[in-house]
């Protein structure tokens, strides 16, 4: 099965929206493109349209949390990130309060509108607020599970999510943590750790990695912040080398934080997969993130990089 | 210099290109680029004091489309006056090509990055600033759509602009009272508009954005006010020239299928022949 990861996110809105009449949602003029507007069609007296005025959005959100609500926003990621990023910081972050920031057509995955749309920073600037937790989930199963933990969840939250459709992956015993990460294929060679739609390409690439005879560890670390830092320490001391994988810039987001995360427990050579420092551009989705390195065959070849310089 | 029978022919050939842009690249802003290409017309045609040769002269007039979605516009305007080869229009969103969704510099003719709402006037003032302080003579423009304006910073800007008497700068508000996800009246109400815009300063007009004739004369007494800004409110129809497209926000983003190309095709040529037999009476 194949679902735009953005369809799962609508319709689990949804359903919260059933289980918890604190739960409102507000949209600035894309509620058809993040797929919010089924909460809206459902709960039209809990779903605010704010038009195009992110900044205004979050800080009512801000508002309606102090209140003793618990706000969904929903734009753009790099909108949420930006546009917004100073009512995030000051209003939501800084005061703990409980708002759910979910950022859609994320990465590249707005791969018409271009550059201007697509998001290579968001979680480097997320990532850097205090208080916030940064979630970004990969399959069907997985993001309906992120969501609901995330709604659970006390305090601020940016949720990540695609444009993409996803692929079911995981079964309903899937062990969705926030802050765990999960071990999908053992392998003791080199770990390739990925996050959202790329953890299915780093499955990709342990299966090619296989008829070369090199055994990878594929980690799902759909938790950004809070790092799962004793999991990275195991893959580290375990496999000898990591490999990330996100359809992100290479300065800020997972790469960063994994990097971060063996300098202070157990360094070993990691190799970043992600978008080269540079803004994205229009094409076919396939084009523009193998142009930005985000291939099987990028990541096999930084595997065997990883493996070589392990001495 | 084109009259107004001329520019209306010129309107029609636009239309009918930038649906067949749409239909080849498999991505566009249909109805806003319907919405706003009589004026991007009248602009390049009659308004701006800018040419291909003249592009890199300080003393040019600047646009600046702020609502940077409805590119396919301008790409199709920008090609007819001859910033690039109208082949280029075939490489829209397509891999490796500098005619990307969004409006770059890297396109000839085109001055500014646009696509996410709300930073063309503030940027546009900066210009106009810049402009007052090296005693040029050139002006502004700036295109605006409605439901962008819920954004705060235009009216950040506005309070710049009235405060310096930005008399280079002219605002055109694309009044299409249609938003991505519905009525803009409906989503946060914008009306009274016009008293909003005279509140903050700028002296005021409005026309029908669709009539070439209306927009020509508005826009050549420019400024409509010595030491104001000036702010002219385009009353347009999302969609305009294609019936099945008026005033539906599904067509926001939406491309044709090859039924709906056709129907729209056979409406976009029947305009076109119209005016050309116009035109030909006319000689
Ligand atoms: C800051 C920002 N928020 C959201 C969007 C997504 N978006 C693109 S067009 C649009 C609607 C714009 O409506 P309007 O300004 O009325 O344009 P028009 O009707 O002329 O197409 C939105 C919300 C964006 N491009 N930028
Ligand atoms: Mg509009």
């Amino acid at each position: 099965m194949e679902k735009p990861q953005r369809l799962v996110f609508g319709e689990t809105l949804v359903e919260l929206g059933a289980e918890n009449d604190r739960i409102v949602v507000l949209d600035a003029d894309v509620s058809s493109s993040t797929q919010t507007l089924h909460f809206a069609a459902k709960y039209p007296e809990r779903f605010f349209n704010f038009g195009v005025a992110e900044a205004n959005m979050v800080s009512a959100a801000a508002g309606f949390a102090a209140t003793g609500y618990i706000p969904f926003v929903s734009t753009f990621a790099f909108l949420l990130s930006m546009r917004a990023g100073d009512p995030v910081r000051a209003h939501v972050a800084y005061p703990r309060l409980n708002v759910k920031l979910a950022g859609g057509y994320a990465g590249l995955s707005d791969f018409a509108d271009g550059a201007s749309h697509q998001s290579v920073e968001d979680l480097a600037v997320m990532r850097a607020i205090p208080h916030m937790t940064v979630v970004v989930p990969s399959d069907i199963t997985e993001t309906r599970m992120a969501v609901r933990a995330v709604a659970e969840h006390e305090g601020p939250v940016f949720l990540r999510l695609s444009r993409a459709e996803v692929t079911e992956d995981y079964g309903p015993d899937h062990p969705f943590e926030i802050g765990r990460g999960i071990v999908l294929r053992d392998g003791s060679d080199v770990t390739i750790v990925g996050t959202g739609p790329m953890v299915q390409m780093a499955m990709r690439a342990a299966d090619a990695l296989a008829e070369d005879g090199i055994a990878a560890r594929v980690v799902d670390m759909h938790t950004l912040k809070p790092l799962d830092d004793d999991l990275v320490a195991r893959c580290a001391g375990e496999t000898g080398a990591i490999v990330t994988v996100e359809e992100h810039n290479i300065y800020g987001g997972l790469g960063s934080a994994v990097c971060e995360s063996v300098c202070a427990s157990r360094p070993v050579p990691v190799l970043r997969c992600g978008i080269p420092d540079r803004f994205g551009e229009s094409g076919a989705l396939s084009e523009i993130l193998a142009r930005a390195g985000l291939s099987v065959e990028h990541v096999c070849e930084l595997a065997h990089r990883a493996v070589a310089a392990k001495n | 210099m084109l009259d107004a029978q001329q520019l209306s022919l010129k309107s029609a050939r636009y239309r009918r290109s930038i649906l067949r842009l749409i239909k080849r690249a498999g991505a566009g802003h249909t109805s806003g680029d319907l919405s706003c290409v009589d004026i991007l017309n009248v602009l390049y045609n009659r308004v701006l004091n800018v040419a291909p040769e003249t592009f890199a002269d300080p003393d040019r007039d600047r646009f600046i489309q702020s609502k940077g979605h409805s590119v396919e516009a301008l790409y199709v305007v920008l090609a007819d006056r001859g910033f690039f080869p109208e082949s280029e229009l075939e490489t829209v969103c397509r891999f490796g090509s500098h005619f990307v969704g969004h409006p770059t510099r890297k396109v000839p003719g085109i001055e500014q990055n646009t696509g996410a709402l709300g930073h063309g006037l503030p940027m546009s003032v900066g210009a106009a600033l810049a402009g007052k302080m090296d005693a040029r003579p050139f002006r502004v423009f700036t295109l605006l759509g409605d439901g962008e304006l819920a954004e705060g910073s235009n009216w950040e800007a506005s309070l710049t602009a009235a405060h310096y008497g930005l008399d280079n700068l002219v605002v055109i508000v694309d009044r299409n009272f249609l938003q991505i996800t519905g009525p803009t009246e409906d989503v946060c109400a914008l009306e009274p508009l016009e008293a909003k815009f005279r509140d903050f300063g700028y002296c005021v007009r409005t026309c029908d954005g669709h009539d070439v004739a209306a927009l020509v004369q508005a826009l050549e007494s420019v400024p409509f006010r010595e030491g104001r800004p000036s702010l002219l409110l385009a009353r347009t129809i999302k969609g305009k020239g294609v019936s099945f497209m008026e005033n539906d926000p599904s067509w926001h983003h939406g491309v044709p299928d090859e039924e709906q190309y056709a129907a729209a095709m056979r409406e976009l040529d029947a305009a076109v022949a119209e005016r050309e037999a116009e035109v030909a009476a006319d000689d």
